[in-house]
């Protein structure tokens, strides 16, 4: 597990955050700019000593002001992919590669020099400077020094924010490959919602200083406190599936969601066995009190209201409950007020299959 | 132009002491650069007052209280004199001392800015990939100061070979063992039908100023191209 607990005062900001998350997987720290992010991740790697707090990574305490105990940075084993990369620039790719794994001892080597080179594709940059790289290849270079660096953390401070769009496609499927092959826990930190969906395994919502939500991201993708910081249009439930079979005939992949849960999404990038991350979108889903007949719809899931609450004055936001897993239906008062809705209520949501966001999640985390 | 056996010598003396005086302020100019800029310590100010000292005193007044400091009867001199033999009044080494004394505050100052521009950034970075202090000094924050260092040691050996006050009164004018170029200037112009004599002097430093500045600058932008700053 990853033990963390961090309070800290400089001028008006305060941070004052307390998290636990499983070492497996990624876990994003997302919040908006200027809530405490990169100060946390300086603390986690020792860049930063907070007022107060304690770090424990797997048992292995980095930091804890009760008994005086802080790990140098230099000896955490932490590594940390910086927003600029910060490649040295009187070193070339392979020198700044090395920098960090000569500072290892043999014995403790897992990750190697060539698989690094051959899974961030850096083969050919090798006898290249720091400032003849591309932004996308910068990142790609301070990963693979991190890494070489033997971490038993990575973190990465919002590595695709310097990047143009173009760019940031460019590094994520790197991103993802890492968290696939490597049994590597790593921090991400993110105010770019996308990214997170596409990455992480956990969730940390930061604001102002504070954690406001917590947990696995299919959990904490339905907290209302989340959806304060990406806005209600980027809101909705996050479900994690495997593609059961493609029928390219119609078009469609079943989705298996848990034991009994299903979904139909568009075949397109799909394959049987494929593990998917999908998120429903909150205001495209439409709940009906009885089974749907004759519509487009491809998705009609049967299931029981958990909660109604106020999302606004005119807008309900009601929390279903599916069996395998839960999704959030935006709705208005009115609707409610017609369909007669409670807790309890037996709902049909309905979901179509072309507003549904699909893509791969490989990874032994999932 | 050809040059007389007095005025080789002279110009071999002036490269002899310019040389050791780089040599001798290089290493000091850094760590005291170091301790100006990352320092948080008492005497931080003091520190930088007495190193810009030589800037603003007259070169007279440097020579004398070296005279007084290092005289085979001063404080310091007596000691070297008394423990290893070192004689520092009237000979070459202190001529060098006298020049790297004078010269330092501008070594000083060239290394203090491009320690300034050295983003920090990199050494946070070193350390996360397990750089201790030093082995981050040496391998990152050093490194990246080079065109600062080397314009320092550039603008300092230039001066070295100019000194004249400090020199002249810490160690006297004694051709081949103190007499440097601009000694030899002021000997030609004070002897008579020495004219020509102070023509060639004053011609060959003129050009060493140019050729040392042309050389800085090549070396600075040769650097700066490696480390993809121009």
């Amino acid at each position: 597990m990853i033990r963390l607990e961090a309070g800290l005062r400089r001028g008006a900001f305060r941070l004052d955050v307390a998290f636990e998350a499983p070492e497996a997987g990624v876990v994003a720290l997302f919040g908006r700019s200027g809530c405490g992010k990169t100060t946390l991740v300086n603390i986690i790697g020792g860049l930063l000593t907070p007022d107060t707090g304690r770090i424990d990574i797997g048992g292995e305490v980095l930091l804890d002001t009760a008994t005086g105990r802080n790990v140098a940075a230099e000896n955490r084993g932490v590594g940390y992919v910086f927003q600029d990369a910060r490649l040295f620039p009187h070193l070339t790719v392979a020198g700044n590669l090395d920098y960090g794994l000569r500072r290892t001892r043999e014995r403790t080597r897992g990750i190697e020099r060539g698989e690094v080179i051959a899974l961030l594709a850096l083969g050919d940059l090798l006898p290249r400077r720091p400032h003849t790289l591309s932004g996308g290849e910068r990142q790609r270079v301070a990963l693979g020094r991190a890494l070489l660096a033997q971490p038993r953390l990575l973190l990465l401070d919002e590595p695709l924010a310097s990047l143009d769009a173009a760019r940031r496609e460019e590094v994520l499927p790197y991103l993802e490959a890492l968290r696939a092959r490597l049994s590597l826990p790593m921090i991400y930190v993110s105010h770019a919602f996308d990214e997170v969906l596409r990455l992480a395994t956990h969730l940390v919502v930061l604001d102002a200083g504070r954690v406001v939500a917590q947990g696995p991201l299919a959990d904490v993708s339905l907290d209302p406190a989340l959806t304060a910081i990406v806005g209600p249009a980027a809101a909705g439930a996050v479900l994690d599936g495997r593609v059961v079979d493609v029928d390219a005939a119609r078009g469609l992949a079943r989705v298996a969601i848990g034991d009994h849960g299903e979904l139909q999404v568009g075949a397109a990038g799909t394959a049987p066995g494929m593990a998917l991350r999908v998120q429903v979108l909150a205001r495209d889903v439409i709940l009906s009190d009885r089974p749907p007949e004759g519509l487009s719809v491809r998705n009609a899931l049967r299931g029981r209201v958990t909660t109604i609450s106020a999302q606004d004055d005119d807008t309900r936001r009601v929390l279903v409950d599916l069996g395998c897993a839960s999704i959030v239906a935006y709705v208005t008062r009115d609707a409610v007020d017609a369909l007669g809705l409670a807790t309890g209520s037996i709902v049909w949501a309905l979901v179509k299959s072309v507003s549904l966001r699909s893509h791969p999640f490989p990874g032994r985390h999932v | 132009m050809t040059l007389t056996p007095e005025e080789l010598d002279a110009l071999r003396l002036s490269f002899a002491v310019a040389t050791r005086s780089v040599a001798m302020s290089l290493p000091l100019a850094t760590l005291i650069a170091w301790l100006l800029v990352r320092g948080r310590f008492r005497g931080r100010f003091a520190l930088d007052a007495l190193v810009h000292l030589p800037l603003v005193l007259p070169p007279v007044v440097v020579g004398y209280l070296l005279l007084v400091l290092f005289g085979r009867r001063g404080p310091i001199g007596g000691w070297l004199y008394d423990t290893f033999g070192i004689q520092l009044a009237f000979t070459t080494a202190g001529a060098a001392l006298a020049t790297a004394v004078m010269s330092f505050p501008l070594m000083v100052r060239a290394i203090r800015l491009s320690l300034e521009a050295v983003d920090r950034g990199y050494e946070e970075a070193a350390r996360t990939l397990g750089a201790g202090p030093v082995d981050r000094f040496l391998t990152v924050s050093l490194p990246l100061m080079l065109p600062g260092i080397l314009a320092g040691c550039v603008t300092a050996f230039a001066a070295s070979l100019g000194e004249f006050g400090a020199v002249i009164t810490f160690v006297s004018n004694i051709p081949g063992e103190t007499r440097t170029l601009p000694l030899a200037l002021y000997t030609a112009i004070q002897t008579p039908d020495g004219d020509a004599a102070a023509a060639r002097i004053a011609t060959l430093s003129l050009m060493l100023g140019f050729a040392g500045l042309a050389l800085a600058e090549w070396l600075a932008r040769r650097l700066r191209r490696t480390l993809g700053q121009a």
